[in-house]
């Protein structure tokens, strides 16, 4: 009977190589800045995959638009044209208040707000794991894609690129547990953070006191301080205002606008202006301000 | 040269499943997706010991690392770890019954879901929620039907 195994080294020592390897990874990874550039090696092998297990779901929606009605065609073309004949309306009043914010905002001797590059990218996949919230875009490098990107759906913040190959890019979803953003409350204008824990219908906002005036249905709108999201954009809309005296900070449960668990289309936004770009005078003053902390 | 492409066989199964991992389903069942890939290679390592072993436990849990976004090295591990349990035990497992062996294999799923748990929650801070166990009710249901195809693959092919 032929030796099963007989060659190289023994299991359990494979075993031990393998384990250390992957502890070896594990701290590379998380530990070191290094796996940002390895990641989108990474994902740019793998991308032809993606493209691959796409495939079927391409197929049937290719052919359940070939078998669609006539009869349904129409009418969806009809909502299609009264959606934009709508939206187009409120974009010219919108161009009007453009205008008028620009002419006050040039009065005020601020700098003007311009708007940012856009794209649309498909999502290949999104990924299932419960631990991470992430989905990867058909847009990579090539399109221009950078990572710390911020993305949107039609009704919100949906999250940021966290790694970019040629074809394609990973991008990090608000709801994911690593993920935290800065945003304000509409109403009061109060700074809160939101973040993930894991669900793509809620968000956690940490380290209020109790004195904060939030209310359920609260809009929390972009703040723009964290340098990624630009402001002014929706995310979520506060659900559950807890208050527990025995508990040091409030706790508060916020739903995302956007469809975190149905993603296909993602508009890419380019951020438009940093502080860094805005006025040489405001960097200066925070670099002493920084200075002076120190 | 014949040999060679039998044996692609086994690393086409292996990606097929890499594929079935990573395909958008609506978000109602994806929470119960089986572990497709670690299930093959159980498979495998099970009938074939000196084919697919620990070496390619470690690639092909990287290589669900780097298409889920898991940190790297996490499911490698767990792969590596379930890898070495079926492989030092084959000649036991493969006298079990089929029904036998699916609980065992739900097991180890658990074993493998515990372990990928433990350091995203140590690396990333992730709560425990029932739900996560799902895939190990489904990879034991799936189990019996995924051994009878690999087992028809495996002798119409006449892999060895």
């Amino acid at each position: 009977m032929k030796p099963l195994l007989d060659r190289g080294p023994s299991l359990p020592l494979r075993l031990f190589f393998a384990l250390l390897a992957s502890i070896g990874l594990i701290t590379l990874d998380h530990y070191t800045n290094s796996s940002v550039q390895l990641r989108g090696y990474l994902t740019a092998t793998v991308s032809p995959l993606f493209y691959l297990a796409n495939l079927p779901q391409d197929m049937v929606f290719g052919a359940s638009e070939q078998f669609m009605s006539q009869q349904k065609l129409l009418e969806e073309n009809r909502t299609l044209k009264n959606t934009l004949l709508l939206q187009n309306g409120q974009l010219q009043r919108f161009q009007f208040l453009q205008q008028e914010n620009d002419k006050l905002r040039a009065l005020l001797g601020a700098s003007p707000v311009t708007e940012g590059k856009r794209l649309i990218a498909e999502v290949l996949a999104v990924y299932s794991h419960p631990f991470s919230h992430q989905i990867v875009l058909n847009k990579g490098s090539r399109d221009g894609v950078i990572v710390g990107q911020p993305l949107l759906d039609d009704l919100g913040v949906l999250g940021q690129v966290v790694s970019v190959g040629p074809t394609s890019s990973r991008a990090l979803l608000i709801a994911d547990n690593t993920h935290a953003m800065s945003a304000r409350v509409e109403r009061t204008g109060q700074s809160v953070v939101a973040e993930g824990i894991g669900q793509s219908d809620s968000l956690r906002l940490i380290h209020l006191p109790h004195s904060t005036d939030i209310t359920e249905g609260d809009r929390l709108l972009t703040s723009g301080l964290d340098g990624v999201f630009p402001e002014g954009y929706p995310v979520a809309k506060v659900v559950r205002v807890h208050r527990d005296a025995r508990q040091p900070f409030l706790q508060v449960t916020a739903e995302p606008y956007a469809k975190l668990d149905r993603i296909r289309y993602a508009l890419l936004v380019w951020p438009h202006r940093g502080i860094s770009s805005a006025d040489p005078q405001i960097v200066e003053e925070l670099k002493q301000a920084e200075q002076g902390q120190d | 040269m014949q040999n060679s492409w039998r044996f692609l066989i086994i690393h086409l199964t292996l990606l097929l499943a890499l594929l079935l991992n990573v395909m958008p389903l609506p978000s109602a069942v994806k929470l119960f997706r089986p572990d497709w890939p670690l299930l093959v290679l159980c498979y495998w390592v099970l009938a074939l010991p000196n084919r697919a072993s620990i070496g390619t436990a470690f690639v092909l849990g990287f290589l669900v690392d780097v298409m889920v976004g898991t940190v790297l090295g996490v499911n490698a591990f767990g792969y590596s770890l379930i890898c070495f349990i079926v492989a030092s035990n084959h000649l036991k497992i493969r006298n079990f019954s089929v029904l036998q062996q699916s609980l065992l294999v739900g097991l180890l799923l658990a074993l493998y879901h515990l372990v990928v748990f433990w350091f995203s929650h140590f690396l990333t801070g992730v709560y425990f929620r029932a739900a996560y166990l799902w895939p190990v009710v489904t990879g034991m249901i799936v189990w019996p039907y995924l051994f009878w195809f690999l087992r028809r693959t495996r002798r119409q092919f006449k892999i060895q």
